[in-house]
């Protein structure tokens, strides 16, 4: 799992990304109530906003780490979106992008510089 | 470059130890939420006793050589029956520039002793209320900002049933009406009033006496700490006005829909400043006029999103907005004009660039429980 400075997750398995908001990005967002997602079939670029987590108290805009396609998001976060409180780096998943650039993933970090990062 | 130091309410130790997250408000280090979290801390309010820490308020004491001396001099100052007030009892009203838009929304309490009025206003704008009543208030008026007072308040269905163990002539105290007791040996002024469209207690305490009574109300297993997270979703759903948000130098009393806290006596006579727009909005009705809305589906509009008509023209403006955790859904209150105020009226809220549905309703959200 590789991690980004606006505090999102990325695993990658052949070819495919899968990417969510961190454990800390939610521990500071507090309850989450509503999440809108990008629309399916959509092409994305790195570090532009392309989706929204509602919390109750501020609306918080999530930035993709890389460019690619949106092939898949997280229909569980309509119904439930607490569930990025419970499983931000799991089942609290976002969105499924094709990568059209792996290399962006270069410039990410590992766990422990994010852990270092977060630390400050 | 350095930010002003924030300040810090006397319970700043004791909110640091619950785990609270502090944050800048009004120039104050605030709780915004302690570990439970905002929502929990809504429905635990609602269902159970919620304990805030408000010590940032403003808390003010005027007085004058009678209470009808008292009385007639705010009464230049705020639309509401001052002088009707019975001893003891609180009124909420607001502070009008001379165009009629608002300075502040204050409560205003007449207390036993003679010619003195408790008003507690807003953080935010304490320093130039006070400077407001210094430059307008007869000479014969004395002012006083009471910088060694906190305020706590304890909100929800089971406050009562707390403050009943420490004082049991509390369960006689009536909505917007004080009493001076103690509590555990505490000397306070107790208010039934709040923030929350719950019933509750509103209690003034010395500083150097709040921490006590802040452990002693939490030592009950049916309190616990709230921040101004879930104060504000209470309020929200409970359909009050925030000042900065409902309320500003620009907005009526009318426009916002407080008719109902200026008396007849004043609204025929005026004689305060701002009565001519208030007469006149009375008279001819607002321009525009505060709206609760609910938007469809699941995304909160925040502050400041766009309201359109069905056509696409812009109607106003959503003030407030977020989500209701009792009503478990998004809602919002904001100004729209007049003609689109109606409830059940259909309006756009542009959320994103997006068009998205949303529906005047009546307010409040959830039906307040005061004592009356």
């Amino acid at each position: 799992m590789k991690y980004s400075k606006d505090h999102e997750w990325i695993t990658v398995e052949g070819g495919i990304a899968t990417i969510g908001i961190t454990e800390h990005a939610q521990s500071q967002l507090g309850d989450v109530v509503y999440v809108e997602l990008p629309k399916i079939g959509s092409t994305i670029t790195a570090n532009a906003a392309v989706a929204t987590v509602e919390s109750v108290k501020a609306a918080s805009e999530v930035f993709t780490p890389v460019s690619g396609e949106v092939i898949a998001t997280n229909n569980e976060l309509s119904g439930d979106p607490a569930l990025v409180n419970r499983a931000a780096e799991n089942d609290g998943w976002f969105m499924k992008v094709k990568l059209s650039a792996p290399s962006e993933l270069d410039g990410l970090m590992d766990k422990n510089a994010y852990d270092k990062f977060v630390a400050g | 470059m350095s930010e002003p130091a924030l300040k810090r309410t006397p319970l700043y130790d004791a909110n640091k130890a619950l785990g609270a997250k502090l944050v800048p408000f009004a120039g104050y280090e605030m709780p915004v939420q302690y570990p439970t979290g905002v929502l929990a801390e809504h429905k635990w309010t609602r269902e159970n006793a919620g304990l805030f820490d408000v010590s940032h308020m403003g808390q003010s004491f005027v007085t004058g050589e009678t209470f009808a001396a008292v009385a007639s001099a705010m009464e230049q100052l705020v639309p509401a029956d001052i002088a009707g007030l019975s001893a003891q009892q609180q009124r909420y009203s607001q502070l009008l520039n001379h165009e009629g838009g608002t300075l502040d929304d204050v409560m205003i309490t007449r207390l036993q002793d003679d010619g003195v009025l408790y008003v507690v206003t807003n953080a935010g704008c304490k320093d130039a209320d006070h400077a407001h009543f210094a430059k307008y208030l007869p000479q014969n008026i004395v002012l006083k900002q009471a910088h060694d007072l906190a305020l706590l308040a304890l909100q929800g269905p089971k406050a009562e049933a707390v403050l009943t163990q420490h004082a049991p002539t509390l369960r006689e105290l009536k909505f917007m009406f004080s009493e001076q007791l103690t509590l555990g040996g505490i000397p306070v002024q107790v208010s039934r009033s709040g923030y929350t469209g719950e019933d509750g207690f509103e209690i003034s305490v010395k500083a150097a006496d709040v921490e006590k009574l802040w452990s002693l109300l939490l030592r009950d297993l049916h309190v616990k700490p709230i921040g101004l997270g879930a104060r504000d979703s209470l309020r929200l759903e409970a359909g009050l006005c925030l000042y900065g948000h409902e309320l500003t130098e620009l907005i009526s009393p009318i426009e916002a829909g407080l008719q109902w806290s200026i008396a007849k006596r004043r609204r025929e006579d005026g004689g305060f400043m701002g009565a001519a727009r208030v007469k006149q909005e009375l008279r001819g009705g607002p321009a525009r006029k505060r709206v609760g809305i609910k938007p469809e589906g699941r995304a909160p509009a925040r502050d400041g999103t766009e309201i359109q008509n069905l056509d696409g023209r812009k109607i106003g403006v959503i003030t407030s907005g977020g989500f209701g955790p009792t009503i478990n859904g998004p809602l919002a209150m904001g100004y729209v004009e007049a003609a689109f105020a109606g409830v059940d009226t259909k309006l756009n809220l542009i959320v994103r660039g997006q068009a998205m549905a949303a529906t005047v309703v009546k307010l409040p959200f959830v039906a307040n429980r005061f004592k009356r």
